[in-house]
């Protein structure tokens, strides 16, 4: 369950629209990195995870890119907040204002709507956290375009430094809860239990394991200790 | 020095919208708000930091201590400012009433 706070995480108050810039920043909205795409993607994710801190951090970075969604989506509604249809056009938005008019609209830089190919969620725990690594790169790399474009705005450039910022800090995160699930998977397993279902789960995934040293019949097979 | 500002301003009840409401010093909002946020902030990142370090002591005696001054702050700043979830209890719907975050004039 989710509560709506009714505060930005950190502080947006844009004085000068510029629809050329949120031509641009609408890509950290709805592009293939950015925030809409990571929030779904650890949210989807955290499901699947072994171990409780992995759990623990995909639901709650899944949680912080909400809050980065809405501050992306106030940058570009102040941008173009009161601009008109000819201002609009001549940014470039000409396309984008006859679909979508003020509203924000997830789609990347080049206008490519959002879909829901970008959640990578492969239900394996390494491959997972392995994309988010590269995934919370990515965006860094994205925000520090952007504050390169938008950097005659300082009412735009600070709150992007401050998500360029909580990209570093995910990616810091998302590598000890990788290391975390590592050191799970390599720990000697002892199960005792009696139930069918678990034994047939555990025949099955006999070669998987003996490759990848991860077993999807954990939380199945320790949910009595729990 | 907020402790001091906001101890004369608590006449601006949530559930009794007074005259002077709209005469509440926006400096002290903001001011207030921006406090608010750091609290939050560094909860957040406590939070993510104690998700893989829970045996970390001095990082959840932080959290503990933010989490405890945010409870006040936020309380007082509802009380005064009207309600930052839905979960403030309130005799009349001020929810409708403040800017929403993405405005102009928010705080």
């Amino acid at each position: 369950m989710w509560t709506y706070t009714k505060a930005l995480e950190y502080p947006i108050k844009i004085k000068c629209a510029n629809p050329r810039l949120a031509k641009f920043i609408i890509s950290q909205y709805g592009g293939p990195d950015g925030e809409l795409a990571a929030s779904l993607r650890y949210l989807s994710q955290r499901f699947g995870m072994p171990d409780q801190k992995a759990k623990a951090i995909l639901n709650d970075i899944g949680t912080e890119e909400l809050a980065h969604l809405e501050m992306v989506g106030t940058i570009v509604h102040q941008l173009t907040d009161g601009v008109c249809p000819e201002e609009l056009e001549k940014a470039g938005l000409g396309a984008y204002y006859t679909d979508h008019g003020v509203d924000v609209y997830p789609s990347s830089a080049a206008g490519v709507p959002f879909t829901a190919a970008y959640i990578a969620a492969k239900g394996d725990p390494i491959a997972n956290l392995q994309e988010n690594l590269a995934a919370e790169q990515k965006a860094r790399a994205t925000y520090e375009k952007l504050i390169n474009l938008c950097k005659d705005d300082p009412d735009v450039v600070e709150p992007l430094r401050f998500l360029r910022e909580r990209e570093v800090v995910h990616f810091q995160r998302f590598g000890e809860a990788l290391r975390g699930v590592q050191d799970k998977l390599a720990q000697k397993k002892f199960y005792m239990n009696n139930c069918k279902e678990d034994k047939k789960l555990l025949e099955c995934t006999k070669d998987f394991n003996m490759v990848n040293n991860y077993n999807p019949c954990d939380s199945l097979c320790n949910c009595n200790n729990r | 020095m907020l402790e001091e500002m906001t101890e004369n301003r608590t006449h601006c009840e949530c559930d009794c919208p007074c005259e002077n409401q709209c005469e509440c010093d926006n400096s002290l909002r903001s001011e207030m708000m921006m406090q608010l946020r750091a609290y939050k902030f560094s909860i957040i990142e406590l939070g993510l930091y104690l998700d893989t370090h829970p045996d970390d002591e001095k990082a959840l005696c932080l959290h503990r201590e933010y989490t405890n001054k945010a409870k006040e702050l936020s309380d007082k700043y509802q009380k005064m400012f009207g309600p930052l979830t839905i979960f403030y209890p309130c005799k009349k719907w001020r929810w409708l009433e403040e800017p929403w975050p993405w405005e102009r004039g928010n705080f």
